[in-house]
This record gives C-alpha cells, structure tokens and sequence, in this order.
C-alpha cells in the first residue's frame, strides 16, 4: 500500500509558457465561454434575490395579498427562490458538461500531454 | 399542550431515551472514525481525506456540515414565533449556494490543496497572504463555534433535564471533548464520514416530521398555514413578511443588510470551501455542489412545514416558554407528533448535528493554522508533513478547549444571531479576496491585505459598536450602552468596504510578480492542469 502525492507537476515549468497557453485560441475561447455564463447569469440571481429582499422588506402589502387559501404573494415568491435556483443549477450544469468540460479536457491533456498518469 | 406542562413542565420526553439514542450515534461514529483512521497516513488524508470522496458523498457532506444547529432548531423556531420572517432565513441560506457553484467551488478545487491561503498564495507573497487567510479562517470558524456550542447548552437544558449552569457547562465540556477525539483520530476522512451520517440522519427527521404534519392536515399547505395563523394570537401577520424585522426603518435596513451577509458569506466559509478539497477533480467538486444544493434546498423546505407545524400543532406561547425558547420549537413538534421516541430521536439528530458542524470547524481552523501559519509562515515551508500534521492535532485540542470555554461563555446567546455574525465576518474578510483573486489579474498582495483585514476589522468592529452587544433589552450586555452603529447586522457597510479597499489596495501598488503568476493560474484554475488528485492507497 503505497501513497502516491501528486505534486505540481505537469505543464511547463517557465511562465512564458503558460502565457502561451492563456494566449492560445483554445483557451481564450474556454474563458469567454466560462465568463459568459457565470457572469451574467450571477448578476441575475443577485438581482432576482435582491427584488425578493426588498419586496419582502419595503412592499408588505402587496406580499401579504393572498392568493390560493391561506398562500400569499410572499410565500409563493419565496418558493420561486427555491424554483429558480433549482433551475440555475440544473442549466449551469448542462452547460458545463457540454461547452466547458470537452474543451478544458483537451487543454489540459495538451499541457500535461505525456505525463503518465 | 397540557402533556407539556405536566412532568415538572421544564422538560419533555424521558431523558434517558434521549441520551440513549443518542449514545447509540456516537457508538457508531465512534467506530466509522476509527475505521477511517486506518487509512489516515498523509498530510494530504488529514487534512483533505486524500481526495478520495466522489462527489454526492461530498455534496451530503456538505449539507451536513452547513446545516448547522441555527438551521435546524433556529430556523424552524424563528418561523414557529415570527411566522414569514423566519423563512427569510431559508431563502438567503440556499440562494448563497449559487455564488459557489458558478463563482467558487470548481476554480478554487483547481488551484488549492488544503485552504484558502494555498489559494492567495499562488501568485501573492506567502508570508502575509497566509497569516491574514489564517487568521480571518479562526475569526469566522471562532463565531461559527460559538454558535454552536451555545447551542448545545440550551438543548441540554430542555432534553436531559440537565438546568443548573455548571451541569450544562459539563455537558458542553463533553460534546467538545467528543469532537475533538474524532477529528483527532479520523482526520478529514472521519469527520466526512461523521457529516454524511449526521445529514442522513437530519433529513430523514425532518422529512419525517414534515410528512407528519403534512398527514394531519391532509396535504393541506393553506389549511397549515391558516391554523398556524390562528393559533399564533397574531392573525394573518405571521404569514406576511415583517414580524421579526422592520418594525421601523432601521429595522428594515438592518434585515436587508442580513441578507446580503447571508448570500454572500456562504461561499466564504471556510469549513466549506476546504470540502471542495476533499474530491478528486473540479468535475466532481461541481457535482458536490449539485448534490449540497438539492439536499440543502430540500431541508429548508422541509423548515416550512417544521416551523408552521410548531406553530400550529404546539403553539408559541409553549414554545416561548420552554427551557430552550424558540430553539425548542423542533422538539416540542417531535414531542407533540410521535411522543417520547421521535422526540429521542430528534433530540439525538439536533445533538449529532451540533456535534458534527463542531468537528468541521476544529478541522478546518487547525489545518489553518498548521498549514498556513506554522509550516509556511513560522516554518516557511521547509517542515516535514508529519510534524505539519501533529502541530495540525495539538491546534485541534487548543482550538477545541477554546471552543468549548467561549461556548461555557456563549450559553444562552441566540444561536441564529451568532451563526448571522460569523456570515458576515466570512462575506467581509473572506469572499473579495476568493473573488479577486480568481478573476483579477491585477490583484496583488496589498490588496489581499487591505481587504482580508479591513473587511475582518470593520466587521468585528461593526459588531461590537452595534445594538447587538450593548444599550438595548435584547443586547449582550444590557446594562451599558456604548454602540453607535445603528445596525446588528454589519454587512451592508462591511462587505463593500471590503471589496473597496481590495480594490485601492491594488490598484495604488504594483506588484509584476503577482501579475506574471497570473497566467498560470488562471490556467490551472480553468483547466485542472496539474492539480491534485486522489492519493492512491
């Protein structure tokens, strides 16, 4: 029973050669692809949290107005937060899969290309 | 609610079943601790379980590290007492996941091995980037223990019948000792193993008491919440938002400014972002993520029918007046649904659950400090992992004893409040420094420094001038009154500060080292290029 610890290795030693990688076509497009979806889709559940926040702080009334029975604006709103961040996760994975995970794999077994694993 | 009162009307249930379901969990962590521990050999076992774990184990793992003693017994007592607001809680707990999942987990799994100042230390100087990691790392795991083991005295109080001071000290004393053994003889590997079973436990409670109530009303969700309502003595007002906050505009700003703490604080905790360590890839660190998110939404569902249950089948003014106030709201409902023996086995996952969320926090505030601060800082690299590992233990007794002083101390403090504070010191000190640094490719040292430390000082000082320590009925001291700032939560001025002054700080310095270190990794960080994987046994 042997414990085998990975160190830093693989990929090239001098930063010249990442800066080579970074510059690649390959990974600008990686980082755009990553860029794109998290930062707007971050700025839109902030902003969707947010409205919930001061609806539920500064708009009483209106939360309070009952819809179904005893179920109230407020309640439903609330398990739309739930709902949303089901939906954002359940989205951000498929995009990962399908446009990150492909060409980040191919990057990285470029740069460790060799390294017996 | 008359079976309340009698029996001496302080207590409920039969102690001894409560303490024996509960003996029966520890036996059997006890054993899985010890199994682990076989396979405990490296730096890379203690501290990250040899990044052995796949990802749903992880994601389980995670929910049972977050939810704490304040989600379960808090929150389902704040909506129990102040109806809609304590829902509020719920929301801005799960909603933080998302920070993680597309900012945080995959990025820092990359480019880390055991803390967030392996992470700073990438590209900055070590020496300072890692003490100011370490010590916002034991400021925020110092709340978070607090909170916890303030707790653990007040369920004490209402389970084991257990009501002088010192007893209830004793009972702290043991739960910390407890803990501190099995991070001690399991490691990361023992302690993960602990959570798994101590969320498996929680959700099946909670799910079984959700479905409890559920029946009684027929699946009826209006039908719960009008009898909650009517019940409550205050009407409709407990389903509307604003019983608890926002009484006037301070109040208001004060709940807003919770929030953001909330949101953002849980991607900058630092028991959970060394969790991302314990999985082989950023792949499985996401799928982590996915699983922490579904279990974790599912609970605070679950707090739902948990807390308007309590409402409508015990009662607040019960629930007031129990040992544990509001903490007590979960119990009673246990009581009041499956007598003795649910309200055992509840007991016995309330405890399970202070005890394992206390086990996470020891582990990650002693590799902290044994890593950061004493092989890097102290040591400046050139220690063996062995020695790194047993200074890694002796912090965990030091930090446990402390834990459990403070926690002596802490008795009787609103466990949500605590738990609030230490979101906040996390989202001050913690989350722009993650952030810049993983996105920023001027980020250098000094601003690392100007917003670790400023955000952590404006937080911390926030909250000792704020009404929560001091000058009203409800502060920490009520006897004297020295606070200024107007607001108990201090995130809304803290966190901005924080992301301001990283900000200054880089941009007045320059630093081309940290600048040339950053293609490198921002590679690693997107690719996975040359980061750790499972150690092979």
């Amino acid at each position: 029973m042997s414990t085998i610890e990975h160190p830093r290795t693989g990929g090239p030693s001098s930063s010249a050669d990442w800066e080579q990688v970074q510059r690649s076509a390959e990974f600008v497009e990686l980082r755009r692809r990553l860029r794109s979806f998290v930062f707007p889709m971050t700025a839109a559940f902030l902003a969707w949290y947010l409205l919930y926040v001061l609806m539920a702080t500064y708009a009483r009334g209106f939360m309070s107005q009952k819809l179904l029975g005893d179920v109230n604006v407020g309640l439903v709103f609330g398990l739309l937060q739930f709902a949303s961040t089901f939906l954002i996760t359940a989205v951000y994975v498929r995009y990962a899969n399908t446009r990150l995970d492909p060409l980040s794999e191919r990057i990285r077994s470029r740069i460790e290309g060799g390294e017996p694993r | 609610m008359t079976t309340l009162a009698q029996g001496g009307g302080t207590s409920v249930g039969e102690p001894l079943i409560n303490l024996s379901i509960f003996l029966v969990f520890v036996a059997i962590t006890l054993v899985v601790v010890f199994r682990a521990s076989r396979s405990t050999r490296t730096a890379s076992d203690y501290y990250a379980a040899g990044r052995s774990f796949t990802g749903p184990q992880n994601g389980i793992a995670i929910s049972g590290d977050y939810l704490s003693a304040a989600s379960f017994l808090g929150i389902a007592g704040a909506i129990a007492i102040s109806g809609y607001d304590g829902f509020l809680f719920s929301i801005g707990f799960l909603v933080a996941w998302l920070v993680a999942l597309l900012l945080v987990a995959e990025l820092l799994r990359n480019t880390g091995r055991f803390t967030m100042g392996d992470v700073l230390s990438y590209r900055m100087r070590q020496r300072p980037v890692r003490a100011a990691a370490a010590t916002s790392t034991l400021a925020v795991s110092f709340f978070y223990l607090l909170a916890q083991m303030a707790g653990a005295g007040g369920l004490v109080a209402l389970l084991l019948e257990v009501e002088s001071k010192t007893g209830q000290a004793g009972v702290i004393a043991g739960v910390g000792g407890l803990m501190v053994l099995y991070v001690l003889v399991g490691g990361m590997k023992g302690t993960t193993w602990v959570q798994i079973i101590k969320a498996t436990l929680l959700i099946a409670g909670a799910l079984i008491m959700a479905l409890w109530v559920a029946s009684k009303f027929s699946l009826n969700l209006s039908g719960l919440l009008g009898e909650a309502a009517s019940d409550s003595g205050k009407g409709d007002a407990v389903l509307n938002p604003g019983l608890l906050y926002g009484k006037d505009a301070i109040g208001k700003i004060d709940f807003v400014s919770l929030s953001l703490a909330l949101v953002l604080g849980t991607a900058g905790l630092p028991h959970i972002l060394m969790r991302f360590y314990t999985v082989p890839s950023a792949r499985e660190a996401r799928r982590s993520v996915v699983w922490a998110i579904g279990v974790i939404g599912l609970f605070y569902l679950l707090t739902l029918a948990l807390g308007y249950g309590a409402a409508a089948l015990v009662g607040p003014g019960p629930i007031a007046a129990a040992p544990g106030g509001s903490n007590s709201a979960a119990p009673l409902l246990a009581f009041e649904l499956g007598g003795e023996l649910l309200l055992g086995f509840i007991s016995a996952v309330a405890f399970a659950t202070i005890l394992a969320v206390v086990a996470g926090l020891v582990i990650t505030a002693s590799a902290s400090f044994a890593h950061d601060v004493y092989a890097n800082v102290v040591k400046r690299g050139t220690v063996a992992a062995d020695s790194e590992v047993r200074v890694a233990r002796i912090t965990a007794v030091v930090i446990g004893a402390l834990s459990i002083v403070g926690g002596i101390a802490a008795n009787g403090q609103n466990i949500a409040f605590l738990v609030a504070l230490a979101f906040a010191v996390a989202a001050s000190a913690n989350l722009p420094t993650i952030l810049y640094s993983l996105f920023w490719r001027r980020f250098n040292t000094t601003g690392a420094l100007w917003s670790i430390y400023g955000g952590l000082a404006t937080c911390v000082v926030l909250i000792v001038f704020s009404p929560a320590v001091s000058g009203l009925p409800s502060s920490m001291f009520k006897t004297v009154d020295f606070h200024f700032f107007p607001l108990a939560n201090p995130g809304l001025v803290s966190i901005p500060v924080s992301f301001l002054l990283g900000y200054l700080g880089t941009v007045l310095t320059r630093e081309p080292a940290a600048e040339a270190k950053f293609a490198e990794m921002e590679v690693r960080a997107l690719t996975g290029a040359g980061s750790e994987r499972a150690t092979v046994h």
